[in-house]
């Protein structure tokens, strides 16, 4: 690890100001990615700025029902809040499906937008990543490629995203606020990871010195009886292999809305529109589940050794929607 | 006052208070003032040469203190020769030192090695050596060498032929009913001890201090002064807590000799850590392995023939392969067998041993294929066993030192409710799962140390005892056998005992390797403690002021340090009586356990039966482990409580091997792709099941004075079987390749 | 400044003292070391580290307080859990320099004394560890583990250790122990939130 130099700030338009204004900067919050990243060299600051003590940690109702989660809110906390558990127990899945304990209780939900791949080849400064590196290729394409993403890649990139639950916020339409030397902004939650396309290196729409301050998580009466199902070779303290977040509102056995994010399969959290599509005024049945799901497969891209989750993947929404029907009183598992 | 009752008790842990309130202290935290930090640069490359080391970036760094190369590190003064540790004698885990010339075998092979003031230093300049090399192509799967494959003449540090035969396995295979012919593929593994190896280098004057992690202190004591050139005598090697090993510290690596020789350089302690990613390529593992195995069998299932053939890559330098036939010849009665290894040379580092090497591997390819048997024939799969019970040791004829086997099949079949198994696949189902049982037998040799085992044995004036031997203890609970051994022979409660062990300056025992430690250091104790009681009951006896006066040596019985006559309870004295009148401190003895000759005409292994549960998710490709029940005849135990944690342990790696556990070469550049403990997938509490454990203990009076059969690898044998017999119960399809994975279970459902 | 029952051992007794108390909370350290003061079990050290330096190798190798252990220092096996506030924290992706002002607690803090915890004694009881170089993490979490609450059955306490790697695989041991603290009232007596 390189050294660098460490500065404490307390409140917002300080650890901006600190960032903003040295492009050798970097914010420290719950340090699970960051710290990582210094120790394996992606990451090079000259400095961090420890922005833990920030006053943007609560978990605030908004007035249509929705959420507010603030950017330093750890893991645990939004987890555990009860207001969570009830109104999107999606999310709190999400949140405890993830990393372990400890790693939850450091985390916070804006450093876990932020996170970065867990690609081998991204973690290792002698591989060629074009993520890390543009223009240095891309050692995973034919590399051990078991994990790495089916949807979203492109030549240049397959990495899979790692986060679990902005697989559920982006079934959510979260929207994401930004406070920067420029001021503050909202993004839309599916606007926030960009596809890698050319420019794998480009991972978020955040400006130096811009900060995530807080999730905003939209009423969803349905979300209360959604699920995040995730699917793993080992039964906790995995990445998925596939996951699937899954709100559904249902009106006489008719699935009147769907909302589905899918994990461990994309390149970003991966928002099921096709899937969404398919399933819109189709009966809550299986047989409608499993052409949703093939629908939002139907373009996916297997590497040598990942083509087992364009089926799991399937399997795993598929799954997710009996979950949640079943609890509509639907079909279920039938 | 009983005096049978401290072997076998449910002892808590000796070292249980030091483990629990963190100040047991492990070799990399043993730090004497000035420690300085090494830290090793692994190579990138798989083959090819060093062309250039650029130091002079590394060097600049402040704190840095050296780095040394194939150009400063000093030349070994022997070549390592590869000698499993139970030999006694020095035990390389290869025959390569580092850094000795420019080539480069494998990738992470160390180039470079820098010290520094503090770890973070080192580690930093450690990263900025630059390395330049002549690439060339690599070997490192069986899918690149297996054109390259030839028979070694001996393999597994030359104690195991390349080729074993009895009688005439094409006769046999013309007599079978049956043939079958099943490939296998196993994935290479690592141990990941969740301590990584360490070593902290102390000189003073020519005297070396080595603070090591391993199974065996004198083993690092003779490898390390061969390779500096020093006598043994010279080296003092420490080893109170070792964090875990498993195997990977069995052998004798390069860290030790090279924090020694830093420590020499920087005339300073040295410390030197792998990081986890080195421990991938700094101490050996299990290697990439295909089997071939062809069974004949009569329409009642006995079987006619067996016929095993065994692929792995070694390393460029040592014929290593696991003996995963070994387990396959001498596990039925079968008249004619032929077992042949193969190897390849490839990129790695030598493999090594790692738990249950080659009976873990082995048993997975015979008891898969027996539950294929006997699913074929129609037969239960335990009945099929018992009609090719080896009654006698098939490899010799010899009969057993003991066995026990049938008794675990009854006992484990008894405890699991085998009898209500419906051998239909497919047969239950919960929910989403399928659920299914599957068993397999257990086998691990007993193996004796070559060299006599010495311990020495003490009682003191104020009553209490202490015993002492070299072994370390890794987590065995050795030292805790060797309180209540000793109690034992001494007549006193095993609390009153202390225990001084991990260090070349106590009596030598030999590295606690192929489960024989709990043998090798029994015995010793045993041995030390009897001859010590018998001492002190021989003074007794001679003495004219003694109660005892003048009584028959053999009328005295011991208990709670107290000497009686066996026929008169009342008449007797205390050990401490005695001491005290003849102004004596304390008394000790040294005992000398010879083992017996490498053959003794006798079969000598430990047996066992394996039951799973599982549930499989078709849809989801998910296996998980519901439970585990198995039963054991490891001779006589000497602690229950540790004795079982042993077994679950290895039961529970069963499972990772069955299910989790891989370590994947990358293709294009011959390096292991996972080398973390994020991505090398370990058994979480999650994946856990509860296990059933029992022991049923039997008479052994060959192996050892205590009949002692060791308890820490058979556990995990025939796991791996037992759960993919289970899965196919489950499922009704057949896993041949471990682990099985997600993709393979959706391949298949 | 500090809560009174706090003790202050100096480590590094050569550093002057004028950095003592008069650095700003807000004030720019490193990149070279800097003293900075660390309050480990009750007791306030003083510590000379470089930024970089993690809480786990300040503990370790400034402080010679050795129970907790490193593993993988990659936050993937657990056995570096200490306690920060209070709660349950992997000690390898913290930096040191973080931790000033914050209560650190580690396995040598949960005994009172010379009494062991009623999850040391229980592990003690139940053999729920073998090699031990888990151990710290592993109470770390167990204690942690009885004040988040999640003990309800062997399922949850099972996936709430499971940020907590025993190579050993003295998982079902480490249940039946954490079961013993659960289903007596002691349990509680100290722990983590």
């Amino acid at each position: 690890m390189r050294s660098f130099a460490y500065k404490r700030v307390s409140d917002v338009a300080t650890a901006i100001a600190e960032v903003g204004g040295d492009p050798g900067s970097e914010f420290l919050a719950g340090g699970t990615t960051e710290v990582d990243m210094l120790r394996i060299r992606v990451a090079r600051p000259r400095r961090v700025v420890d922005i833990n003590d920030l006053p943007i940690a609560a978990i605030e109702d908004l007035s249509d029902g929705g959420l507010r989660l603030g950017g330093l809110a750890r893991m645990s906390d939004v987890a555990a809040h009860p207001a969570v558990r009830e109104r999107y127990p999606v999310v709190s899945e999400a949140l405890e499906k993830g990393a372990s304990a400890q790693l939850r209780n450091m985390a916070t939900l804006g450093g876990n937008l932020m996170q970065k791949v867990r690609c081998s080849y991204f973690r290792d400064v002698d591989q060629a990543c074009n993520k890390r590196e543009p223009g240095s290729g891309c050692a995973a394409m034919n590399g051990f490629n078991r994990t790495h993403a089916v949807l979203g890649t492109s030549e240049h990139c397959i990495a899979t995203h790692p986060s679990d639950v902005a697989v559920a916020l982006t079934a959510l339409d979260a929207i994401v606020h930004i406070q920067g030397p420029e001021g503050a902004r909202t993004v839309a939650f599916d606007d926030f990871f960009p596809l890698p396309g050319n420019t794998p290196d480009r991972e978020h729409p955040i400006a130096h010195g811009e900060l995530i301050t807080a999730i905003e998580v939209p009423a969803n009466p349905a979300a209360r009886t959604s699920h995040y199902l995730k699917v793993r070779d080992r039964e906790s303290y995995e990445f998925a292999l596939a996951s699937a977040a899954v709100v559904l509102r249902v009106e006489r056995g008719i699935i009147a809305e769907a909302r589905i994010g899918l994990g461990g399969v994309a390149t970003k959290p991966w928002r099921a529109r096709q899937a969404e599509a398919a399933l819109t005024g189709a009966p809550a049945l299986r047989a409608a589940f499993e052409d949703a799901a093939a629908a939002e497969l139907a373009d996916a891209v297997p590497q040598g050794m990942n083509s087992f989750k364009i089926t799991l993947a399937q399997r795993t929404l598929v799954r997710a929607l009996e979950t949640v029907a079943s609890a509509h009183g639907g079909e279920g598992n039938a | 006052m009983s005096t049978g009752s401290q072997i076998g008790r449910a002892v808590d842990r000796v070292d249980a208070h030091a483990k629990v309130t963190g100040t047991a202290r492990y070799s990399a935290e043993r730090r004497p003032p000035g420690t300085v930090h090494a830290v090793l640069v692994g190579a990138q490359v798989a083959n090819g040469r060093v062309t250039d080391i650029d130091t002079s970036e590394a060097m600049a760094v402040d704190g840095v203190l050296a780095v040394l190369t194939h150009r400063e590190l000093p030349r070994i003064a022997t070549r390592p020769a590869v000698v499993p540790s139970l030999a006694g004698t020095s035990a390389h885990g290869q025959s390569l030192f580092p850094m000795q010339d420019d080539r480069v075998y494998y990738a992470g092979q160390p180039v470079a090695m820098v010290v520094a003031d503090t770890l973070e230093r080192a580690e930093h300049a450690a990263e900025l050596v630059g390395v330049t090399y002549a690439v060339e192509a690599a070997i490192t799967t069986i899918e690149q060498g297996r054109d390259e494959a030839f028979e070694p003449e001996r393999i597994f540090g030359g104690i195991v032929p390349g080729r074993t035969e009895r009688g005439d396995v094409a006769a046999g295979l013309r007599e079978a009913d049956v043939v079958m012919e099943r490939v296998f593929h196993l994935a290479a593994n690592h141990h990941n001890p969740i301590e990584t190896s360490a070593a902290t280098a102390v000189w003073e004057d020519s005297r070396l201090t080595l603070y090591d992690t391993t199974q065996g202190p004198t083993a690092t004591r003779l490898s390390v002064a061969e390779l500096l050139g020093i006598p043994p005598s010279d080296i003092r090697v420490v080893s109170e807590f070792v964090g875990g090993s498993f195997g990977s510290k069995a052998m004798i690596w390069s860290h030790p000799t090279l924090a020694a020789m830093a420590a020499q350089y920087v005339r300073a302690p040295v410390t030197l850590s792998l990081s986890r990613e080195q421990m991938f390529t700094g101490s050996g593992h299990r290697e990439e392995q295909e089997h071939t195995l062809t069974l004949g069998a009569r329409e009642d299932g006995t079987l006619t023939a067996l016929r095993h053939r065994k692929l792995s890559p070694t390393s460029c330098f040592d014929e290593w392969a696991e003996p995963s036939i070994s387990p396959v010849s001498q596990l039925y009665a079968c008249p004619n067998f032929e077992g042949v290894y193969n190897v390849f040379r490839a990129n790695t580092m030598t493999p090594t041993f790692m738990r249950a090497p080659g009976e873990g591997s082995g048993a997975f390819v015979l008891e898969t294929a027996l539950d294929e048997l006997a699913y074929e024939l129609g037969v239960d799969p335990i009945e099929l066993r018992l009609r090719n019970h080896a009654d006698t040791d098939p490899e010799t004829g010899d009969p057993w030192s003991s066995k026990g086997l049938r008794e675990c099949y009854e006992r484990g079949a008894e405890l699991f409710g085998w009898g209500l198994r419906d051998p239909i696949p497919r047969s239950r189902r919960d929910g989403n799962w399928l659920v299914g049982t599957g068993m397999a037998s257990a086998i691990y040799p007993v193996y004796t140390p070559m060299s006599p085992q010495r311990a020495r044995a003490r009682v003191y004036a104020d009553g209490r005892a202490v015993i002492e031997t070299g072994a370390s203890d890794f987590g065995t609970g050795v030292g805790t056998i060797m309180a209540q051994v000793a109690a034992q022979a001494l007549g006193m409660e095993t609390e009153a005992v202390a225990v001084h062990y991990g260090d070349t300056e106590l009596p030598n025992t030999v590295a606690a390797v192929g489960s024989a430690g709990a043998g090798a250091v029994s015995s010793a104790v045993h041995t030390a403690a009897t001859a010590l009681r018998e001492r002190l009951v021989g003074q007794a006896v001679a003495d004219p002021e003694s109660p005892l006066r003048g009584a028959d040596p053999a009328g005295v019985a011991v208990a709670e340090g107290r000497m009686f006559l066996r026929e008169a309870p009342e008449t007797g004295e205390t050990y401490s009586d005695l001491l005290r009148r003849h102004m004596m401190f304390d008394a000790d003895a040294l005992g000398e356990w010879e083992p017996p000759a490498q053959d003794t005409g006798y079969g000598m292994a430990t047996f066992g039966a394996q039951f799973a549960e599982v549930g499989v998710d078709p849809d989801l490709g998910l296996v998980r482990v519901r439970r585990l029940t198995g039963v054991f005849a490891p001779g006589r135990v000497l602690n229950r409580k540790t004795a079982r944690s042993q077994l679950m342990g290895g039961m529970l790696w069963g499972m990772g091997q069955a299910l989790l556990e891989a370590t994947h070469m990358e293709p294009q550049q011959g390096r292991w792709a996972n080398a973390s403990l994020a991505e090398y997938l370990l058994p979480v509490n999650a994946d856990a099941p509860d296990v059933e454990a029992e022991m049923i203990e039997v008479e052994d009076r060959v192996v050892n004075p205590l009949g002692v059969k060791g308890i820490g690898e058979v556990g995990q044998v025939g796991v791996a079987a037992a759960i993919a017999n289970a899965v196919f119960h489950a499922t009704g399809q057949r896993f041949h390749d471990l682990p099985i994975t997600v993709e393979s279970v959706l391949a298949k459902l | 400044m500090r809560p009174r029952a706090h003790q202050t051992g100096t480590v590094a007794p050569s550093i002057p003292e004028q950095a003592r108390g008069v650095r700003p909370r807000d004030a720019e350290i490193g990149p070279e070391a800097t003293d900075i003061e660390l309050t480990v079990n009750g007791t306030t050290h003083r510590v000379r580290v470089e930024p970089r330096v993690s809480l786990l190798d300040a503990l370790r190798e400034r402080l010679d307080i050795t129970g907790t252990k490193k593993g993988c220092n990659q936050g993937a096996c657990g056995a570096c859990t200490v306690w920060v506030d209070g709660r349950r924290v992997v000690s390898c992706l913290t930096l040191a320099v973080a931790c000033e002002g914050r209560e650190i607690t580690t396995v040598e803090g949960l005994a009172d004394g010379d009494r062991l915890h009623p999850m040391q004694r229980a592990f003690v009881d139940n053999d729920a560890f073998q090699c031990g170089y888990c151990t710290p993490g592993q109470l770390m979490s167990a204690v942690a583990l009885m004040a988040e609450g999640h003990t309800c059955d062997d399922a949850e306490i099972a996936e709430w250790m499971s940020g907590n790697i025993c190579r050993c695989a003295a998982y079902p041991n480490i249940r039946s122990a954490i079961r013993q603290v659960r289903d007596t009232a002691e349990g509680t007596r100290k722990g983590g939130r």
